[in-house]
């Protein structure tokens, strides 16, 4: 294993038994009762020659994770991002040692200590003094340590006066203020943070945020899970998407983890109701369909195909326009572009009858993100048929190979990325 | 810090030297002893933290473990000894008699009944952070161990009183401690292991020790058990280790014999069963608590 890779994970599956319709016992009664019914149900099974249903039951294999790998580089931190059943706990939960994996291999070179909770084995009756060494003790810090850290993290905690009290008549507040100390001066070389910071007040918060900014800035290694997109971003560098247990977006720039990661969270269904209508007094327009088709040569990253089908009527003379609208992640009007911006629609006067167009969109212009493309149409310089705002969008993720030089290793900043003619003169 | 910890003074880190782990399928069932022994420091603070809390909840603190003995051996006497009239071998007083089998009873019952709820109970640890789950029943165990050492401070002072002297064989007296510990920590962790799937296993556990109660010798003599049926009386472990208390304590007045021979198969038995299922269903613990 190199030795500035602080986390290697390779193939990593972690699959859970569950009950297919029914719920799992929870009391060896219910267990027994269930054993007979279900023995009684193989051997009906067994009777009937259906080997399969003999021995499964009605057991489903849930896999959690299927098939992750990533490297994590030593000081760099990262946020894993995905919604609720992605696969994130999951992951956390092998990294932390908490539960075995089904299949593949974990490396973590250097001292871990993983904080999947602020105040783990908290006990009420004990003072806050003698709290801090407990769960000190279970974040598997030393006596030694914690001894030579327990002024500070004291201090940090703002609880002074109430050390010696049981925490059991601390306010909720003070007890997370407490725990958060304690873990705040954990000193691993790899830290595993699960969505901790979504408890206490929005200041302690900041403090504490601020505090895991130092550990990541002294060259440790960060592994931060949350939901809580503007924590991740001021602790993070990289990023990664999880997704039904599997990677969605490889390890990378922050940046494009979570434009993906935004997009996927808007309903997909967003106006899309097909077919779309649109009407005034000079025609109408039918959409039947409007999606995204890949390009066919996908190794080239200059066009991703829009296809747009559907039936447009004249009433007057006037012709009928179709195009995008296109806006960043974060709604800013990027480009709008109509179909008779080509040769081929300006001799055919706009859209007519039956019609199956496409439009390739210049990736090669475009810089890398998620973008929200939305469709238009108008009767031209009469009235719109499907307003700007209205018509139905589809996402766009943009992901370029950075294939156009040798030296173009990473995104860029900015709107727009094109590659530029530079000429030595 | 209050000095109960201070045993702890001379602990090593939980996660001393160069630091590489591999984590993979059966990984931890492959390095589980030396796993234990890196956590040891936690360990001690979770015992540290029971025993604490133990004696910081009641009002009375440390004379919860004189009481309890204490009403018990009453009743035993005044019932058993005065109006039923038991007999009380070789002159040995019968509160004493009574008291040296009463020890490791309240031992025996209190690491069954701790232990075997400790995983359950510590839920919260275990699906927030790793360690060797063992620990958690022998920490728990702990309490137990100190109270049963104030009873036997007890005990001292009845024998002063009843002006009572044991002889040389009291030196024995740690190895049926032992033997107590070791025919409850099996079953206890057998239990532990299943209440964390199954939680009505926490009922069998008082039922256990009510009629444990009544098939050990606490209240009477091994005599009163016909010969015949010694074999099958010895089967139960407690058998063993009371007689053993008793023989230890009271000159060598007790009824030892081949015949308790079984019990201590049965010790072994069920410590390899305890300890086998724990170890195999521990690592899905967190999975299903």
């Amino acid at each position: 294993m190199n030795s500035d890779v602080a986390i290697s994970v390779e193939n990593l599956s972690k699959v859970y038994r569950i009950m297919g319709a029914t719920k799992p016992p929870d009391t060896f009664r219910d267990a027994l009762v269930g054993a007979g019914a279900s023995f009684g149900k193989k051997l009906a099974a067994l009777a009937k020659g259906d080997a399969y249903a003999a021995i499964g039951g009605d057991m489903e294999d849930f896999w959690a994770l299927k098939d992750v790998s990533f490297e994590v580089k030593r000081g760099e931190a990262v946020g894993v991002i995905g919604r609720n059943g992605a696969g994130k706990s999951t992951l956390l939960k092998i990294l932390s040692r908490i539960t075995e994996p089904t299949e593949g291999r974990v490396r973590i070179n250097g001292r871990v200590a993983s904080l999947l909770e602020v105040g783990t084995g908290f006990h009420d009756e004990l003072t806050g003094r003698e709290n801090i060494f407990l769960n000190g003790a279970i974040l598997g810090m030393s006596r030694a340590e914690i001894r030579a850290k327990f002024d500070e993290i004291v201090a940090f905690s703002g609880v002074e006066k109430f050390i010696d009290t049981p925490v059991k008549r601390y306010s909720s507040g003070m007890r997370v203020r407490l725990a958060f100390a304690v873990a705040a001066h954990l000193e691993p070389e790899i830290l595993i943070v699960d969505e901790v910071l979504a408890v206490g007040d929005a200041e302690f918060q900041k403090k504490c945020l601020g505090k895991m900014q130092d550990v990541s800035g002294e060259g440790r290694t960060v592994f931060f899970v949350s939901h809580n997109l503007s924590a991740v971003k001021r602790l993070c560098s990289s990023g990664i998407l999880l997704s039904n247990g599997a990677v969605r977006v490889p390890l990378g720039h922050l940046g494009n983890v979570i434009d993906v990661y935004q997009a996927e969270m808007k309903p997909a269904s967003e106006g899309n109701d097909f077919p779309y209508l649109g009407d005034n007094e000079f025609g109408s327009i039918e959409i039947w369909c409007f999606e995204i088709v890949r390009s066919s040569n996908s190794d080239s990253s200059d066009a991703d195909i829009l296809q747009i089908k559907g039936l447009a009527k004249r009433k007057k003379s006037t012709p009928i326009n179709v195009g995008v609208d296109v806006f960043t992640a974060d709604g800013e009007h990027l480009l709008r572009s109509m179909c008779t911006d080509s040769q081929e629609f300006i001799d055919s006067n706009g859209v007519e009858g039956d019609f199956h167009i496409k439009l390739s969109m210049p990736l090669n212009l475009i810089n890398n993100g998620s973008y929200k493309v939305r469709l238009i149409s108008s009767a031209h310089q009469a009235g719109w048929l499907i307003p700007p705002g209205e018509g139905p969008a589809l996402t766009l993720w943009v992901d370029r190979l950075f294939n156009v030089s040798p030296y173009w290793t990473r995104a860029r900043p900015g709107l727009i990325a094109p590659q530029l003619s530079w000429l030595d003169s | 810090m209050p000095e109960s910890t201070s045993t702890l003074e001379n602990g090593a880190k939980p996660h001393p030297g160069r630091h590489f782990t591999i984590i993979e399928p059966g990984r931890t069932a492959s390095n589980y002893w030396r796993d234990l022994w890196r956590f040891r420091e936690l360990f001690l603070v979770l015992a540290w933290r029971d025993v604490t809390v133990r004696y910081k909840q009641s009002i009375i603190g440390v004379g919860w473990a004189l009481i309890r003995p204490l009403l018990t051996m009453v009743v035993f006497t005044v019932i058993f000894g005065r109006i039923a009239g038991l007999p009380s071998p070789g002159g040995v007083p019968y509160t004493i008699m009574v008291f040296a089998a009463m020890l490791p009873w309240f031992l025996f019952s209190s690491l069954l009944g701790d232990a075997s709820g400790s995983v359950a109970g510590a839920g919260g640890m275990i699906s927030k952070i790793y360690y060797p789950r063992l620990i958690n029943p022998f920490a728990k165990s702990i309490v137990s161990l100190i109270d049963f050492s104030i009873s036997l401070a007890l005990l001292a002072v009845l024998m002063v009183a009843y002006a009572f002297a044991p002889d040389w064989r009291v030196l024995f007296l740690p190895v049926f401690i032992l033997l107590a510990v070791a025919a409850a920590m099996g079953p206890a962790l057998l239990l532990a292991a299943l209440n964390v799937r199954y939680r009505d296993f926490r009922f069998i556990v008082p039922f256990i020790i009510q009629f444990g109660l009544y098939v050990s010798p606490v209240g009477f003599s091994s005599a009163v058990v016909p010969e015949a049926w010694r074999w099958v009386y010895g089967l139960n472990p407690l058998v063993a280790v009371i007689e053993g208390f008793r023989w230890c304590l009271l000159r060598g007045e007790a009824q030892l014999g081949l015949w308790v021979l079984p019990g201590l198969g049965v010790v072994a038995l069920m410590m390899w069963a305890g300890l086998a299922y724990f170890k195999r269903t521990e690592r899905t613990f967190a999975d299903v608590i």
